[in-house]
């Protein structure tokens, strides 16, 4: 290959989608990873922390395409006080300066503000797309400038963040002559929108394919929005609340029938039962349904729904739904790859819930199933057996059982079997999340089993250290862990410390690893950044007499070429 | 001993404060015995959540030792040991030794052994319970699911801890648990509000709603032949349900006093209009329907069972509040 002109190397490259392809052969020679880094065009960077944003820049100056993470995943969870970092700032500054031509930004778990967006907005005369993942920090106000400065927006897409609602009519801010809409989501607003203004946006967009609503839309106006939008293959459907004897409901099955496109629904989140009969016409084209929004809809009219939905592939219910749903599901649902059951009643006693049955009978029936992530108040190790056979192809596995510490029911064991079971089986598992009772047993197995996983989160579990080192020294894969609540100390953390540079990231909280620890990791591994999060009052300065035998709350730990980091608030001590 | 922990009760369920007292629990031990018989070869799983509070509180080996003789010999814990050393007050006849000698490192493994296998009992007791149908120990097990909840206190998870007492008492106050995003936590509760305009009734909302005992239960007052709603969930004490229902009433009630037929001569500079509602002083009182369809008087029991056990509410005329009208008064 040296003797090819870097043309040809270049286009050989282009067949490397994959980032990590990428990477390895950006490290075979200094021709290829030149060749490679004037050829890239879409950047993924991991942990926003691993690397100075001018460095990527530099690295990459045809960069099209950017996708950072920020905060750790618990975050999710209000593990990570809010202002614990993962700006958006640096990154778009960066790109600002260096990579004038960004079309796609994709940011999650990050700090972003309305500046920060506006400063987007107005920066980049190329940009197509931003999709922000589970970030806070900005309100309606930067949501008017991207609409009011990116002509030619294709892709506006808000999953789950908070947004701040100033009531500024933002959608008002995109021009009329912007047409260019491809996908909008803002199903996560809380906030009003002019249901004229959106009726008119939708009605000149003619390439709209994804349209997700928030709840503040009303049944009215998503019956004038489907009208003019035929040809919708994704739909969040806003409140849909509907008085099945109204003229609403009569047109809403009328529009709906007409959608041939529509293979992909969400929202509901108002929905009572009747007014789920609107949406049989375009049952059979589903492929993608969450229904997990609609705490109001029970069992029974989940059943009847479902068991139109012959190609559904991606799932998402409440566990109201039930085990009785779940086997309708099963005897319907045969091309299923995802499936994700929420618990509907956390406080409550779960009088609807899903158990170890439900599991059961989707892995009987759903051979194609490869993700799950399943809540639940039992589970036992024969079920879990019984799945590992039923579905070997699993490359995602949660299961949370919502008790801590909750064994097998029935034979009153932990669960390490059953998880055993489902890593021996599953090869190619990926990510794997535990619950209930377990003990080192089960990261015995995980080590000796699990070789490609890359995702552990692990809580409420193990009895001694020996269970972190089975994962640390078996996982050759893993790049993430993220441990709550067990017995794993420094003994286990310093056992073998190399192995973190191997990884993104390893969190731990509430464990026993000590403030000594944490200080000879970081002495040790002068490339890894080891923040302790210190949230008791009183102690924000390192000095202030505190033990090394302190137990160290949260820690985080990972791995970076940018050192530690200078926008850590007073709360998080790097060591 | 039971009322020890009755007693104990609301002081378990005080996840905002650190300040637990180990030295209180002394009475565990020969309750947990009883308990020890039905656990099954339970290896040691520690409660590591309860870390802060425990550096508060260090000395206390307030829990039966006894239970630590279970854990399978397989598990090779240098904090086993300790708690195996370390136990002083042994109901049954364990090696002894001080806690005092002991660093405050494993003092601190050894009361999270202990409260954590204290929680592990009740919480496979639970899990029995749930299987076997029993309701025997399930208050006692609600209590000692407490303490393990009390999480950083910088963050509180949940309001809804008191009516969870029986059953998934560990389960809702943890911080960061269950693993769900917040805004599902709050699903169930404002898709039921905005259920409740009375023209989308149905079927599946009725049973939803009555599901969750004592959330939104009927409120009618004398005089006044309009009845409200009142979400028993959204308080946490009488005092702000007495409020609320003054609230409720007190537009209606100041236009009934209009009518010159009225009795009240209750004076409308006061912050209550209805006041007294509580202790029976004043004009009106308020009463309870609960889930066996006994009428009874606000105020006697625990909130939380309240909630739990109410169905409807009535404000009476304090006259009215003789047993013959009661029996034959429609709530």
């Amino acid at each position: 290959m040296t003797y090819f002109p870097e043309e040809v190397v270049e286009h050989i490259f282009d067949f490397l989608g994959s980032h990590r392809d990428r990477n390895a052969v950006s490290t075979v020679c200094k021709a290829w990873y030149h060749v490679e880094r004037f050829s890239r065009r879409n950047v993924f960077v991991g942990n926003c922390y691993a690397i100075r944003p001018e460095r990527v820049m530099a690295r990459f100056p045809g960069m099209k395409s950017l996708s950072v993470k920020g905060k750790p995943h618990f975050a999710d969870y209000n593990l990570v006080p809010y202002d614990w970092g993962g700006f958006a700032l640096p990154w778009i500054n960066a790109a600002v300066r260096r990579c004038p031509g960004l079309e796609d930004l994709r940011l999650k778990r990050m700090v972003v503000t309305d500046d920060d967006l506006d400063l987007l907005a107005r920066s980049f005369p190329n940009f197509r797309s931003l999709v922000l993942v589970s970030c806070e920090g900005f309100s309606t106000d930067g949501l008017a400038a991207i609409a009011t400065y990116c002509r030619g927006l294709r892709e506006l897409d808000l999953q789950e963040n908070e947004v701040e609602d100033h009531g500024r009519q933002w959608l008002s801010c995109f021009h009329e002559s912007c047409t260019s809409l491809v996908s909008l989501n803002f199903a996560c607003l809380k906030g009003e929108v002019n249901a004229g203004v959106l009726e008119r946006l939708v009605a000149r967009c003619p390439n709209l394919r994804s349209l997700k609503l928030n709840r503040a839309v009303s049944v009215e106006s998503l019956n004038e929005i489907v009208a003019r939008a035929p040809y919708l293959v994704d739909l969040g459907t806003g409140s849909f609340a509907v008085d099945h004897h109204t003229d609403a409901y009569q047109r809403l099955m009328n529009s709906f029938s007409k959608c041939k496109s529509l293979s992909s629904l969400s929202g509901f989140w108002e929905a009572s039962p009747h007014c789920l009969d609107a949406v049989y016409p375009v049952c059979i084209n589903l492929t993608v349904l969450n229904m997990s929004y609609a705490p109001a809809i029970q069992a029974d009219d989940l059943i009847k729904l479902i068991s139109l939905c012959f190609k559904l592939q991606k799932l998402w219910v409440l566990d109201c739904i039930g085990d009785k749903g779940l086997a309708v599901v099963a005897s319907t649902c045969k091309e299923l790859q995802e499936l994700r059951v929420f618990p509907s009643d956390i406080y409550g006693a779960g009088a609807t819930s899903v158990t170890e049955e439900g599991l059961v009978a989707i892995s009987s029936g759903c051979p194609k199933l490869n993700s799950l992530l399943y809540f639940c108040y039992q589970m036992t190790n024969a079920a879990l057996i019984t799945v590992a056979k039923n579905c070997p192809h699993f490359t995602r596995f949660r299961l949370c059982i919502l008790d801590p510490w909750k064994p097998d029911p029935v034979t009153n064991q932990p669960l390490d079997e059953g998880f055993g079971a489902i890593v021996r089986s599953c090869k190619n598992l990926r990510r794997l999340s535990l619950s209930g009772l377990l003990t080192d047993q089960v990261f015995l197995y995980i080590g000796l089993y699990a070789k490609c996983l890359e995702m552990l989160s692990i809580a409420f579990a193990g009895d001694s250290d020996k269970g972190m080192v089975y994962i640390l020294k078996g996982c050759k894969n893993l790049r993430k862990l993220e441990i709550r609540d067990c017995p794993f100390g420094d003994i286990a953390l310093l056992n073998d410390v190399a192995k973190y540079e191997t990884m993104r990231s390893l969190w731990m909280s509430s464990c026993d690893v000590t403030l000594g620890g944490c200080k000879a990791l970081a002495a040790k591994m002068p490339r890894l950044n080891v923040e302790i999060i210190n949230e008791s009052e009183g102690s924000d300065k390192l000095e202030e007499n505190i033990s090394d035998l302190h137990k160290a709350e949260k820690m985080y730990v990972y791995r970076t070429v940018a050192g530690p980091r200078n926008d850590a608030p007073d709360f998080v001590w790097t060591l | 001993m039971e009322e020890e922990f009755r007693g104990g009760r609301p002081q378990l369920f005080d996840f905002i404060t650190n300040g637990r007292d180990w030295s209180d629990k002394g009475g565990y031990g020969a309750a947990e015995e009883k308990n020890l018989e039905l656990r099954l070869g339970l290896p040691g799983g520690e409660d590591w959540s309860a870390v802060q509070e425990k550096r508060e509180h260090p000395a206390e080996s307030a829990v039966s030792p006894g239970h630590i003789a279970k854990i399978p010999k397989s598990t090779n814990l240098s904090a086993s040991s300790g708690a195996k050393r370390g136990c002083s007050d042994a109901v049954e006849s364990k090696p002894e030794g001080t806690l005092a000698d002991k660093t405050t490192f494993q003092q601190r493994h050894l009361q999270q052994q202990q409260l954590g296998f204290l929680q592990l009992q009740a919480k496979g007791k639970e899990s029995l319970h749930r299987t076997s149908g029993s309701a025997g120990l399930q208050s006692l097990e609600g209590k000692v699911c407490g303490p393990h909840a009390a999480h950083a206190s910088s963050t509180k998870n949940t309001t809804a801890t008191h009516s969870t007492s029986q059953s998934r008492a560990a389960a809702a106050p943890v911080v960061g648990w269950p693993p769900i995003r917040s805004f599902r936590k709050n699903l169930a509760g404002t898709a039921k509000a905005s259920a409740e305009s009375p023209n989308r009734r149905s079927d599946a909302e009725k049973k939803l709603e009555n599901d969750r005992k004592g959330l939104f239960v009927k409120i009618n007052m004398d005089g006044i032949p309009i009845g409200r709603k009142v979400d028993l969930k959204a308080y946490d004490s009488y005092e702000k349900l007495s409020l609320a229902v003054d609230e409720l009433f007190r537009g209606l009630l100041m236009a009934a006093q209009m009518d010159p037929l009225a009795a009240t001569t209750q004076s409308t500079k006061e912050t209550h209009v209805i006041p007294g509602l509580l202790d029976r002083s004043g004009e009106y009182t308020l009463v309870y329907e609960d889930d066996e369809g006994d009428k009874m008087l606000v105020g006697d029991v625990p909130w939380d069972m309240f909630v739990s056990t109410a169905k409807r509410l009535r404000v009476l005329k304090s006259s009215d509040l003789c047993a013959s009208s009661l029996s034959v008064a429609s709530l």
